[in-house]
């Protein structure tokens, strides 16, 4: 029996920070001025848990009978996953103060749900992977339904819940399958069966192969398990919209590649064709139909359908350029989409007022520093250099070719062409139109700020001066295989 | 070399946008000044690379390398030879007189200074960079300014051309990027050195099918920028809806960023493939030319006729590049010149007839000769020097490539030549109906004449065009090294002529008498 308290000390940190916003916030729930303490608490346990993470880093350590690993892999998702809550916490202070949705809940709900990530990402064998997700998910249903006296927000919560709770049946159905045929549960016991079959060629194992792709594919928002994205991302709090489209994605991701490279990887021929196909589908649907949306979150839950998909390509690719460039890509992602949606807050009204792309009109020359900022995170996620956008998508196209799928590099940059439109909308929009609004005083919080400025230096400097990142990354993947 | 000549002028424009940056906003004046003293310096900047280029050898010069991206083999690695040597003095020489040209902007001025700051460093860093990585990395960047300069400051239609300016663009270069990172495999894979080095790709011996598909995509990416005939259409709506100097640039440096990529990448590393696409592109680069001119002569809009006779004078540029011998390809390099400067003025004349009466319309002008004589006398020498007049620089560029066609295939040279003639119907006939005949329009009566501001605009393009038309060798004579490199690159047994060339050049004195001498006797032995 193994066991050894640093692996799970920055989930402990989270746990403990999480219960203690909890009490604090009943302990206060007169004293309205006190609710900045919360977000202040949330923002120290995270800084606290990257901290103890960072003390972690000397080797590879398993614990709770080898079910838990926390590597270098876990490690650079664990940092991941804590900078994407970060600056959730960062972007959601004035959001939920204005929307009325201040209690302690929220931010532990946060903290809770990225437990659940942390799990997913340092899961050594399939259940805790699952337990992990169901963590997490459960979170974020809750998160999702915040704004409970609108419906919309209720609506969203409860689709979320239902597909949900329906993909993570697959999941499990996959998993039982999967333990079926190996007896095992435990990703290289599971890894070492496969290949001494040569191959996966038993029909149930490929049969709990794909269940497990449709549970993860649905996590992952890629076509076609996206259908409740579009709805959910419109109707949750628009700070936790932020929050599901890096967090969950890069934790599903997480799960994605260690099962799949670790347990499934010598006999990749056999799921290469299906997530291509998947990889595929999910950039053309993402983007195609992100051209013809008039809500900004509509269009950004489309757009992050479509990098999803992105994602898949490196997944496709299945090598450690791939992987690492996946790494590089979700941290790309984090900076330049939780970026956007900050300014997608600061510029609505309560009650998510304003929330139409044609509302953006002639912000460029009215507020010229929220507008470049805005300019950047939509170039960087059309890839255009000198932006991280650019980097991760010539990272991920590189893995491609360099495994020889360049029809699906093709379709990728084909893709990255037709998203240019209507990233490009955005911009046409704000310094090409003619204002059709006044832009209310705008009451911009310095957490907010803070927000921004960060997903702006990172989106530049992971584009200008990646190399640094990059080596991380590559680091970070050797213990998967 | 002890000063990064090549960092210092591509990046100073950067550190100007940060003074710019912190000037009011109300202090236009200030602003204007500012864009106009950065790039003004960049310029005088940019002049010790003409005076210590070293024509004697075709190595790249001026070269500075430092590590970037370590894991992926890029670096930050910059050189010039004589092939991008005046296509960067022509942008660094375009962009302060663009901005001088620009002074009326009252929309914005900052962020107009700013756009134009960032598209000088992306315009430069396109025709200095080593790397392939660095360089489609400043491909892209410039593509951000040039946009927002049509969409913000464009006419009524700028939306929609600055979109398909962008789209267009972005839709070529992807393609470039895949290829660019095929020739990164492919080059490990025969040396096991994972680097974007350009100088390194040049040593790569690839078969014919992966240079065919390879060519295909860079080539597809150069010939909507160029553009060449069947991708043309974003130039006349991107044109007409720019602002003057966003014409002026496009015009002048942007499009000799396509014909640049063939000359520096497509031929150099896919000869055999080059070589293969000599009939298709010599055929679109005729069918350019002959289209261009045919349909600039029945625009009634200046800007337009100017647009579309920009796809005629490149679809020249083009058929002298892909004539594979000394006389196209320098030919082509001079006219790429040529073509910046000559374009680049006529774009500013009509700018400067718009901002007296906000009419691009042929039909509106008419007789101004008597009202605005010094502006008539400029317009007249530039409309000229579009044509090709001998003794003004359009002559050169022309008759060099053409020689060079009738070296490789006469039918070719024979209907482009055609191309020569309907343009000298087609600019004098503009020329006669704006500036002869009778005044009809009373506005036009009340006309001023140049302005000291437009004069000092269009003075330095005018002693250019003189400059190059009578004393072309100062510019061949840069190239020539070069030139002969490329040659030697792509595997050319450089013809008789060649051979004729260079003896006549070992006879001659180091002085070099004028090269254009020396191939018309030559010519006329072939004929």
């Amino acid at each position: 029996m193994t066991f050894n308290i640093l692996s799970i000390l920055p989930i402990l940190v989270l746990a403990g920070f999480g219960m203690l916003v909890l009490v604090v916030d009943v302990m206060s729930a007169r004293k309205l001025g006190e609710k900045n303490l919360l977000a202040y608490l949330s923002l120290a346990g995270i800084v606290i848990a990257a901290i103890v993470s960072r003390n972690s880093t000397a080797t590879t350590l398993f614990s709770f009978n080898e079910t838990f690993t926390i590597d270098n892999y876990a490690l650079f998702f664990n940092i991941l996953f804590l900078l994407s809550t970060g600056l959730v916490i960062l972007i959601s202070h004035s959001y939920i103060k204005r929307e009325d949705i201040n209690h302690g809940e929220y931010y532990a709900l946060l903290m809770f749900s990225t437990i659940g990530m942390m799990l997913m990402a340092s899961g050594a064998d399939l259940l805790n992977i699952f337990i992990g997700l169901e963590v997490m998910s459960i979170s974020i249903y809750i998160l999702t339904g915040f704004k409970r006296s609108k419906l919309i927000s209720n609506e969203a919560s409860l689709k979320y819940f239902l597909l949900g709770a329906f993909a993570t049946g697959f999941l499990l159905y996959g998993i039982s399958l999967v333990y079926g045929t190996t007896g095992t549960i435990d990703l290289r016991q599971i890894a070492s069966f496969v290949a001494g079959k040569g191959g996966v060629k038993d029909p149930l194992l490929l049969m709990g192969m794909g269940l497990i792709i449709v549970g993860l594919g649905f996590k992952v928002a890629s076509v076609p398990f996206h259908a409740w994205v579009p709805d959910v991302y419109e109707g949750a709090p628009t700070a936790v919209t932020a929050f599901m489209s890096v967090g969950p994605k890069a934790a599903a991701f997480a799960a994605f590649m260690r099962i799949f490279l670790t347990a499934f990887g010598s006999s990749h021929y056999e799921w290469q064709k299906a997530i291509w196909i998947l990889a595929v589908l999910t950039m053309t649907v993402g983007n195609v139909v992100a051209i013809s949306q008039t809500n900004i979150k509509r269009m950004l839950a489309y757009s992050s359908i479509a990098h999803a998909g992105y994602l898949l390509v490196a997944l496709v690719a299945a090598n450690n350029m791939g992987v690492s460039g996946t790494l590089f890509y979700l941290l790309a992602y984090i900076f330049m989409n939780i970026g956007a949606f900050a300014i997608v807050i600061v510029l609505s009204q309560k009650g998510d007022v304003g929330m139409n792309i044609d509302d953006y009109a002639g912000l460029g020359f009215k507020h010229p520093m929220l507008a470049i900022a805005m300019t950047l995170f939509m170039f960087s996620m059309a890839g255009i250099p000198p932006m991280a956008g650019f980097v991760g998508k010539f990272y991920i196209f590189s893995a491609a070719i360099k495994s020889g799928y360049v029809g699906l590099a093709i379709i990728g940059v084909i893709n990255s062409v037709i998203s240019v439109y209507y990233y490009l909308r955005i911009t046409v929009i704000m310094y090409m139109k003619e204002p059709v609004r006044d832009f209310h005083p705008l009451t911009i919080s310095p957490l907010i700020v803070v927000a921004i400025a960060i997903a702006v230096v990172g989106t530049l400097h992971l584009g200008i001066f990646p190399s640094k990142v990059m080596e991380i990354a590559q680091r970070s993947i050797l213990t998967l295989r | 070399m002890s000063v990064p000549i090549l960092s210092l002028i591509t990046f100073l424009p950067i550190i100007g946008v940060f003074f710019i940056l912190s000037i009011e906003t109300k202090r236009q004046e200030l602003v204007r000044v500012t864009a106009m003293i950065i790039s003004s310096v960049v310029f005088f900047i940019s002049l010790p690379l003409y005076c210590g280029f070293d024509s004697r050898t075709s190595d790249m010069q001026f070269v500075e390398k430092l590590q970037w991206i370590p894991s992926f083999g890029i670096q930050y690695h910059i050189g010039i030879d004589g092939i991008s040597l005046f296509l960067i003095l022509l942008t660094t020489f375009i962009t302060p007189l663009s901005i001088l040209a620009s002074w009326h902007i009252t929309k914005h001025v900052k962020e107009y200074m700013i756009a134009m700051l960032v598209l000088e460093t992306g315009m430069i860093g396109v025709f200095i960079s080593l790397d392939m990585f660095l360089f489609y990395v400043f491909w892209e960047l410039m593509l951000i300014p040039m946009y927002l300069l049509i969409g913000v400051w464009g006419g009524p239609r700028r939306i929609y051309a600055a979109v398909k300016f962008f789209v267009y663009t972005m839709a070529g270069s992807v393609f470039m990027l895949l290829a660019i990172i095929g020739l990164y495999f492919l080059n490990h894979r025969a040396t096991g050195e994972y680097t974007f080095n350009l100088l390194e790709y040049y040593r790569l011996e690839l078969s014919f099918a992966v240079q065919f598909w390879l060519f295909l995509a860079f080539a597809f990416a150069f010939a909507i920028k160029v553009p060449m005939f069947p991708f043309h259409t974003w130039l006349p709506d991107a044109h007409v809806e720019a602002p003057t100097a966003g014409s002026v640039i496009l015009a002048g440096v942007l499009l000799k960023m396509g014909t640049y990529g063939f000359v520096r990448f497509c031929l150099p590393l896919f000869p055999e493939a080059s070589r293969a696409f000599i009939p298709v592109i010599s055929w679109m680069a005729i069918t350019g030319i002959v289209y261009g001119a045919l349909v600039s002569m029945v625009q009634d809009d200046l800007k337009k006729l100017v647009a579309y006779s920009s796809v005629s004078h490149l679809g020249f540029v083009m058929l002298g590049v892909f004539a594979f011998n000394v006389q196209g390809l320098e030919g082509g390099i001079i006219q790429m010149v040529n073509h910046g400067v000559s374009t680049g003025a006529l774009f500013l004349v009509v700018g400067m007839l718009y901002e007296r009466r906000h009419t691009r319309l042929i039909a509106d002008f008419g007789g101004l000769t008597k009202q605005m004589p010094v502006f008539a006398t400029l317009f007249l020498i530039v409309t000229l020097s579009s044509i090709g007049l001998p003794g003004l620089n359009g002559f050169v560029g022309e008759f060099l490539i053409l020689v060079g066609a009738f070296k490789s295939r006469i039918l070719y040279a024979s209907i482009a030549t055609s191309g020569i003639i309907l343009a000298a119907v087609y600019m004098l006939w503009m020329f006669q109906r704006v500036m002869f005949q009778e005044i009809t329009h009373e506005e036009n009566k009340t006309l001023k004449d140049l302005n000291k501001r437009e004069l000092v605009i269009l003075i330095p393009f005018i002693v250019l065009i003189f400059w190059i038309g009578i004393y072309p060798n100062s510019f061949l004579r840069k190239m020539d090294v070069s030139v002969n490199h490329l040659l030697k690159q792509i595997g050319e047994k450089t013809h008789i002529v060649t051979n004729v060339y260079t003896q006549k050049k070992g006879e001659q004195s180091p002085a070099n008498s004028d090269l254009k001498i020396d191939i018309v006797s030559d010519d006329k032995t072939v004929w």
